[in-house]
């Protein structure tokens, strides 16, 4: 089962519920927290036995394919610049030079050259690395490098590297634009985490008709919940969003998120609740399967 | 020697366009500003890579110098691998003010 979770607006506390839910998860079974907000993942700082995900030395690479150019074969024609709608390429007069982040990979230049002088190389635009948290916790995080613009690439090959597992939870990018989708799109259950403040709802409305058009089953937690919701209520009752849990605005939890732990660890009754919160998830997605 | 102007409209009377990509005109005029050709500009309203594909245009055309207001930095690596010469006009002048003035020597050259 593939659960993401999503937001919309950032810091509403998606991965404070991905590493809590991941953990209290993993006393009994085999889970995966995939980090997929790949170009700030902050996961790896709730758990100590994770690497740090800014020392690039860590992880295997993640690489796009972007053209070369034979000089010996190119004849300067400028087919290829012309056929790139993205201006990656510019043929000088004497000779080809590429705007590697400009490239979208399509290898349309490979396809258009008449003389063969196109092959396609390999370029680092990511990491994934993998950590083993504890025997039944494996934290995957996805690291888009400094300066690029587009990490989908980086997010398929985090889904890639857990696809085979039994029970994934994706840490989502926030917003609604392109990481998030690509993030949201195959899992089973997204679970949608805002808080007590308008921002909050705007943009999770947002992202909720996205996960509505994905046709993923889905549900609200509410965090840093003043205990006022009227208003987020209201929309998920208006939308059939049921509310799956409230984490209260408390000093307590803040520290202990601020000193980088889980607060169920610390405060042991949120166990149970989230493994009830999983349990729900799990009847939920085992119902739309029938349907 | 070819000039490149970038401009609002297609003659050289027209104003001087302050953005380099995305100009409406690339007018092609020669040091005693006559004009050689005026090319519409087709990347005004591309979503991106603007910049390389409006170097692609002046080189093509093989100018030598460029006269615009500013540009992004990947047509500034394009026109700087091009070998163009790039002065600044940032005036609300004409293409023919912007030429007279690069003849006197007084625009400020920026690649």
């Amino acid at each position: 089962m593939k659960i993401v979770v999503a937001s919309g607006k950032g810091g509403t506390g998606k991965s404070t519920v991905s590493a809590n839910l991941g953990s209290c998860l993993s006393a009994n079974r085999e889970v995966i927290l995939a980090d997929c907000d790949v170009e700030e993942p902050n996961l790896h700082i709730f758990f100590s036995e994770a690497s740090d995900a800014s020392d690039r030395t860590c992880g295997q690479d993640v690489t796009v394919p972007v053209p070369s150019f034979d000089p010996e074969r190119c004849n300067l024609c400028g087919k290829c610049a012309n056929f790139c709608r993205y201006g990656a390429i510019t043929v000088l007069k004497d000779r080809v030079i590429l705007f590697e982040k400009l490239c979208h990979s399509c290898g349309g230049c490979r396809i258009i050259c008449p003389n063969d002088a196109v092959t396609e190389v390999p370029r680092a635009v990511g990491r994934v690395i993998e950590d083993d948290i504890n025997s039944n916790l494996k934290l995957i995080t996805g690291v888009l490098n400094e300066g690029e613009a587009v990490g989908i690439p980086v997010i398929k090959k985090v889904k890639a590297t857990a696809e085979d597992a039994e029970l994934v939870i994706l840490d989502s990018a926030p917003g609604s634009a392109c990481p998030a989708i690509e993030t949201i799109e195959g899992a089973d259950y997204c679970i949608l985490v805002t808080e007590s403040t308008p921002f909050g709802l705007h943009d999770m409305a947002l992202v909720a008709e996205v996960v509505r058009q994905a046709g993923i089953p889905a549900g609200v937690v509410i965090n840093r919940s003043d205990d006022r919701d009227e208003e987020t209520e209201a929309f998920c009752h208006e939308h059939n969003l049921p509310i799956i849990m409230k984490i209260p605005f408390s000093k307590k939890i803040a520290a202990v998120q601020n000193r980088g732990d889980l607060f169920s660890s610390v405060m042991p009754e949120w166990q149970n609740r989230f493994i009830e919160l999983f349990n729900l998830i799990s009847s939920t997605v085992k119902k739309e399967r029938v349907i | 020697m070819k000039i490149c102007i970038t401009a609002k409209g297609n003659t050289l009377d027209a104003q001087v366009e302050e953005r380099f990509g995305r100009a409406p005109y690339f007018i092609f005029a020669d040091e005693d500003g006559s004009l050689i050709e005026e090319v519409a500009n087709a990347n005004t309203n591309a979503t991106g890579g603007v910049g390389p594909k409006s170097v692609q245009v002046i080189i093509d055309h093989d100018a030598s110098t460029l006269i615009t207001g500013q540009m992004g930095g990947n047509a500034q690596t394009a026109l700087e691998s091009a070998g163009i010469a790039v002065y600044q006009y940032r005036d609300s002048g004409s293409v023919s003010d912007a030429i007279a003035l690069f003849k006197e020597d007084k625009l400020k050259r920026i690649l």
